[in-house]
């Protein structure tokens, strides 16, 4: 199986000024009764999408006729909350493939990762940058370059880098999943539970 | 040899190699999974074509769908029944244990968990659920993980995890009357912020966590989670071995003994060194109750709610936001402020422990009548229990009843929603928006604190009820 690989991506940005953005938010509870991992893009932000009505929420962003692209740009700790992947899923399933924030939840992070979805964490000095370029002109472009670890606001050439675990930059790069990482270490498992049984009997 | 913290030893012991600049490969002890987070993983590995690797280091149950009402009965929910039905077709395929509706020990994931002595310490746990850092409470590193992670645990009882930083935050003195362990946290994560510990592992330590029992030590490691820590956890003593002693699948006989004598070996050395030590005063600490929309938004019940100025410039508009949604002012008191529901339940506080504690605050008084209240045992056990202690009795007595177990109203994926708008004192550990249902008002607190509310029909310092 493989992970959707990730490179260089440019896009324009959409912008989610709001801190502590957690999990219940991206992807309500009563929206993960289901038993695959389709579809939930469509109920992504739910509850801040729509009206009561159903209709949508016309003051939110994703609703918005002049934001758009593959970059969500959110507030400090994002991700915070249940550990559910669906957030992750809703993100990337709704065409997200990399959100920037100043921070992020633990879980969230190991999550996004596991699916392709890249979260970049940039200084608060670097995010509110990007804000406001993004609030002044909505088509601004920014590039989010993985091999080099750089997050570049394309206009104005300002940038910074970022940080990600080499094993996870290649499994990203080349679309290598854990599983079958882990998979191929069976023998290594193997030795560890034959080691672990005689020193402490478990 | 070299001091070590209480998590070093047992991350240490668990690692099966160390990834050249990546993470670490931590091996599993015990896998714990429910019905929300675990098909995908199923399907991930069906598709694969790949066995369980350890089904017996797996256990499930059903919590999170499930009615709380009328169990025997098929759910009847469509989405939630075939949720439940898949579980459970999984779990015989693979030949995982499975604690399903209606069985014994059913319950929520993290109460029965415990409560069977299938969380030992010294283990490292994982389960498709964030809270999974209730099981820390018994020295153990345990942690939520997501459904992709479920998956590498099926396939190779492991996981990759990069080591978290160590930190430790220790309460001294002893506790006031009235305030319990549900106020310790609440209170801490005033103090530091639902971010304040992310990307830490934390150890609780310090005289008023050695006075506490197992339940009110898992209520406090359940939502170091709530500060963004990676898990929480306390080392083991007399409380610990006391409480497993003779549990369904604690060790026996002789092998008890070589247990107990092998946990006794699992505390932070005294020069062992942390990342960031913090140190509170039990005599500091009130009733609590959170105002807003994150866990980090708590003040004594007695207390105000923030003035705008006294919030950092950069929070300013999340914090008028979330006040927005709560309906409430800054710079007031919530003591008298009505209340529509009280939830006493959930993996935080619903333990047998908490039932005791709202019985004996509500004993011989009157609900009132403007409250609705859900009284909701977090396992068939605690339920059972409860019945034998004669709780029932005096919750019926005083206009409560006792319902059947589950995660119910805490995320309120069942038919347990609190209506929009309506204000919850709940013992759960969420006031994120919408998490009681769309639209609804939560408030978090004790069940001592809850208790009072559901009395008193508004918001009431506890303290004047004992
Ligand atoms: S009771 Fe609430 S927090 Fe605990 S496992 Fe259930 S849904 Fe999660």
């Amino acid at each position: 199986m493989s992970l959707p690989k990730f490179n260089i991506l440019e896009s324009s940005c959409v912008p989610l000024p709001v801190e502590n953005v957690d999990t219940d938010q991206i992807i309500p509870a009563r929206f993960l009764k289901a038993t695959s991992r389709e579809g939930f893009g469509e109920n992504l932000f739910r509850d801040w999408r729509y009206n009561k009505d159903q209709s949508p929420n016309k003051e939110f962003v994703l609703n918005s006729p002049v934001y758009r692209g593959s970059i969500l740009v959110a507030g400090k700790n994002f991700g915070s909350g249940s550990s559910r992947e669906h957030a992750a899923w809703a993100l990337f399933d709704y065409g997200f493939r990399a959100v920037v924030s100043s921070f992020f939840a633990d879980i969230f992070k190991n999550n996004a990762l596991n699916n392709g979805l890249l979260p970049v964490q940039v200084s608060e000095a670097f995010l509110e940058k990007i804000l406001n370029a993004v609030q002044a002109d909505p088509d601004v472009q920014v590039r989010v370059d993985l091999p080099q670890q750089q997050i570049i606001l394309l206009p104005t050439n300002e940038w910074e880098s970022f940080e990600i675990s080499s094993y996870k930059k290649s499994c990203l790069l080349n679309g290598f999943d854990d599983i079958d990482f882990l998979l191929s270490k069976k023998e290594k498992i193997k030795a560890y539970e034959l080691k672990s049984e005689l020193l402490y009997g478990t | 040899m070299e001091a070590k913290t209480l998590f070093d030893k047992i991350w240490d012991r668990h690692v099966v190699e160390n990834i050249e600049g990546g993470p670490d490969i931590l091996y599993i002890d015990r896998h714990y999974i429910h019905e929300v987070t675990s098909p995908q993983a199923f399907t991930g590995l069906e598709n694969r074509k790949v066995p369980l690797l350890h089904p017996e280091k797996t256990v499930a149950t059903a919590d999170h769908n499930i009615p709380t009402k009328g169990q025997h009965l098929p759910i009847q929910e469509v989405l939630s029944r075939q949720q439940v039905k898949t579980l459970t077709e999984n779990c015989e395929k693979h030949g995982v244990d499975l604690y399903g509706l209606n069985h014994p020990y059913n319950g929520i994931v993290h109460v029965i968990g415990t409560e069977l002595g299938l969380s030992q310490p010294g283990m490292t746990i994982v389960c498709g659920d964030s809270h999974t850092s209730t099981h820390g409470a018994f020295g153990t590193i345990a942690f939520g993980i997501g459904t992709s992670e479920v998956e590498m645990v099926f396939a190779s009882q492991c996981v990759l995890q990069p080591k978290p930083r160590k930190m430790r935050i220790t309460i001294d003195g002893e506790l006031q009357k009235g305030v319990t362990s549900k106020d310790i946290i609440l209170y801490v994560i005033s103090q530091i912020s639902a971010s304040g510990a992310t990307g830490y592992f934390v150890e609780f330590a310090g005289e008023a966590i050695r006075n506490l029992s197992m339940e009110a030590r898992m209520t406090i490691c359940n939502m170091s989670i709530e500060m963004g820590a990676r898990g929480g956890m306390i080392a083991p003593d007399e409380v610990t071995f006391d409480y497993l002693r003779n549990r369904e699948f604690s060790p026996k006989g002789k092998d008890w003994e070589k247990a107990v004598e092998q946990w006794k070996q699992l505390k932070t050395d005294e020069e062992a060194v942390f990342d960031k030590e913090l140190t509170f005063s039990a005599n500091d600490i009130q009733p609590m109750i959170t105002y807003g929309t994150n866990p980090g938004m708590g003040i004594a019940v007695q207390g105000k709610i923030p003035a705008l100025n006294s919030v950092p410039k950069q929070n300013q508009a999340s914090f008028q936001k979330s006040l927005q949604y709560m309906n409430f002012k800054p710079d007031t008191s919530l003591v008298g402020h009505r209340v529509d529901y009280v939830f006493l339940g959930s993996c935080t506080n619903g333990r047998i422990e908490d039932l005791r504690a709202f019985a004996s605050l509500v004993k011989g008084k009157k609900k009132a009548s403007t409250v609705t209240a859900w009284i909701v045992p977090g396992s068939q056990q605690v339920a059972k229990q409860a019945k034998a202690e004669g709780l029932d009795q005096i919750l019926e007595e005083a206009g409560f009843e006792l319902r059947e177990p589950g995660c119910s109203a805490c995320l309120a994926m069942n038919d347990d929603k609190i209506p929009e708008g309506k204000y919850a004192v709940s013992t759960s550990n969420r006031n994120f928006e919408g998490r009681q249902g769309p639209g609804a008002r939560t408030l978090l607190a004790s069940p001592l604190t809850a208790a009072a509310a559901a009395i008193a029909g508004k918001i009431t310092n506890p303290v004047d009820f004992l």
